[in-house]
């Protein structure tokens, strides 16, 4: 009976902290623009994260892009170039112009996100 | 279909699952070395997601096979319906299927380890229910005096439904327009995921290796007890070592920092049962199982020790997001998941494996060990480059051309794996294509 005792406790402390996890845990102030909604849409769509990870999440062939729009060395700039005309590795997807905006709107919401404090 | 047989057609799935796997997997880490190889034809962005897709599929395919054999025998009478349970493997066949075709046309959800579309996950539900239904109606568990591996079932079984639906709540703008939440929680519900199979494998093993021993009380004693509350807790609360780069709330990182340590636990008692056990004897009937179950034994210690060391902050900050990662999640699905379930499954088929086959398959294990030792070093080697690079801001080409010796290797030594799989695939799949009996 103990065991089921302990198992009982061990299930209502994993719901409330899931419950904490999913809101006060994760509180972001950082709020997605429509412009970075439909960048994340293309980023799922087009299977970005097979080669990229974003806070550690993702393939390993490509780079972590969490603070690409800002690295010193890249910059949005550069990303937007790279995403335009594919690179060694990195296929060109033919996006259109503004696609390429969304998707940078998309990695510089990442990037704030990553930067800022949660709630 | 024989209506006896379920087990084993989920172990010819999973199988089959494994053989194409494995050759993407190979394809993909020869595409590291060449880049652009078979074009656009066959990318790395379609082997990689069939690769990791169909390496789940195995484990998934072959537990289900090994369950489905298992719970008559524990219950003492027949599965509950071999109707459902037909339907199950249809469904599953099914969404393998769907999911190759949809990768080789270029439909993804693009999200991490689940990249099909949504409504495969519907599929996939579906089918763990008729599963879980079949469970209940033929174990009948309770839970008071029962052994720990039905314990363990009980909670691998529920606990995936949780998970996979969990994974779907970015389907919710609550969760994704979040990015913080998004991802933290991608990495709650994968990283349980990963611990509700495990629950599964080690449900199935632990009832295997109590029929070999013939010792009914190791599985309701205080130890095995100990360890499944360990292994349940850290399905629960571990997966936040993922997230220390995630700027979630501090606590998510402090709850899994502990959390994680306590596997050092673990890792004393196998050491202290490692040296106990050396020179004891091994049944004739089984000694394939105990072949595999002691290469199991040996990379859990090796996993465990680099998952211990990676789950401190200090060194996570450079392991994080690194081949070290790939090291981690391939040592432990090839290491430990594919040798259990081959011990598993050798258990149900041994007595028909010829003389000669188990001298194979023995020898191929031997080589399924080395080679995994050298891809698993030259992953560890690959990401100590990647993560020296990324702290000295080489441009990420440069690294890449750094890293490039040693994929080759990596490369090499997954070719003598793949080899040394097939040998054993070959070698436990003629039984079970011979003897209808069987599973
Ligand atoms: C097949 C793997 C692959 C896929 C899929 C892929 N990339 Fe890349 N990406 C790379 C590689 C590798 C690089 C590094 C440069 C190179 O070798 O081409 C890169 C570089 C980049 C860069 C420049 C960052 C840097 O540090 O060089 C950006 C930005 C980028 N990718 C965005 C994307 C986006 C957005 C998508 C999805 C639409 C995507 N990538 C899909 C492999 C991939
Ligand atoms: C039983 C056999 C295998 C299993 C269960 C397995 C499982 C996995 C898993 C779970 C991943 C995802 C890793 C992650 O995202 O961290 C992965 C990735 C990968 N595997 Fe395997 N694998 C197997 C064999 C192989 C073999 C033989 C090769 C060939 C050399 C291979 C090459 C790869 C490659 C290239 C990746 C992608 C890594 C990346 O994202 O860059 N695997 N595998």
């Amino acid at each position: 009976m103990r065991k089921i005792y302990f198992i009982v406790c061990l299930m209502t402390t994993y719901i409330a902290y899931s419950a904490w996890v999913y809101t006060g845990g994760t509180g972001s102030v950082v709020k997605m623009e429509s412009a970075a909604q439909n960048g994340k849409r293309i980023w799922q769509r087009s299977n970005c994260q097979n080669c990229h990870q974003l806070f550690g999440l993702g393939g390993y062939m490509g780079p972590d892009l969490t603070s690409v729009t800002t690295d010193k060395r890249r910059g949005a700039n550069y990303a937007r170039a790279i995403i335009l005309s594919g690179g060694n590795n990195m296929p060109n997807y033919h996006f259109t112009a503004s696609e390429a905006d969304d998707i940078i709107a998309y990695l510089d919401h990442v990037n704030k996100a990553a930067t800022a404090n949660i709630r | 279909m024989d209506q006896k047989n379920i087990g084993r057609h989920f172990i010819l799935l999973g199988f089959g699952c494994l053989l194409v796997s494995i050759t993407f997997g190979l394809v993909a880490s020869l595409q590291y070395v060449v880049p652009h190889l078979f074009g656009d034809v066959l990318s790395f962005r379609t082997t990689r997601p069939l690769h990791v897709f169909l390496a789940i599929n195995w484990i998934f395919a072959c537990v289900t096979g090994v369950a489905y054999n298992a719970w008559p025998q524990v219950a003492g009478r027949p599965l509950h319906s071999y109707g459902l349970a037909q339907i199950h493997f249809f469904m599953h066949l099914a969404t393998v299927l769907v999911v190759i075709i949809g990768f080789f046309s270029g439909t993804f959800s693009g999200r991490e380890y689940l990249e099909f579309p949504v409504w495969v996950s519907g599929l996939i539900v579906g089918y763990w229910l008729l599963f879980v239904y079949n469970y209940f109606k033929t174990v009948h568990p309770d839970l008071r005096g029962a052994p720990v591996y039905i314990w363990s079932w009980t909670a691998g079984l529920v606990f995936f439904l949780i998970t996979m639906t969990e994974a779907h709540l970015w389907l919710l703008p609550w969760f994704n327009d979040n990015i913080i939440r998004d991802v933290t929680v991608q990495w709650k519900a994968n990283g349980s995921m990963v611990g509700a199979w495990n629950m599964l494998i080690y449900g199935s093993s632990m009832f295997i290796m109590e029929r070999v021993s013939g010792n009914t009380t190791a599985t309701r004693g205080r130890t095995a007890f100990l360890f499944f509350f360990l292994g349940f807790t850290n399905l629960m609360f571990n997966w936040g070592h993922h997230t220390y780069v995630v700027p979630a709330h501090p606590v998510v990182k402090q709850v899994a920092y502990i959390i994680s340590m306590t596997e050092l636990i673990l890792f004393a008692n196998i050491i202290m049962k490692w040296r106990r056990n050396m020179g004891s004897q091994t049944p004739p009937n089984s000694v394939l199982t105990v072949t595999f179950f002691s290469i199991a034994d040996r990379w859990i210690l090796m996993n465990l020790a680099l998952a211990i060391a990676i789950s401190v902050p200090y060194i996570n900050q450079f392991t994080h997001g690194t081949q070290i990662t790939v090291a981690h999640a391939m040592g432990t699905t090839i290491g430990i998941n594919t040798t259990l379930l081959l011990g598993c499954v050798s258990w149900i088929v041994e007595q028909s494996v010829s003389r000669a086959s188990r001298k194979h398959i023995i020898l191929a294990s031997r080589w399924l060990h080395w080679s995994l030792l050298v891809f698993w070093c030259s992953l560890l080697v690959t990401g100590f480059i990647r993560s020296a690079g990324t702290i000295g801001s080489l441009p990420f080409v440069r690294i890449t051309e750094q890293m490039l010796p040693w994929l080759r290797v990596f490369s090499l030594a997954g070719v003598a794996l793949v080899a040394a799989l097939v040998a054993i695939i070959i070698s436990l799949v003629k039984p079970i294509l011979v003897r209808t009996d069987v599973a």
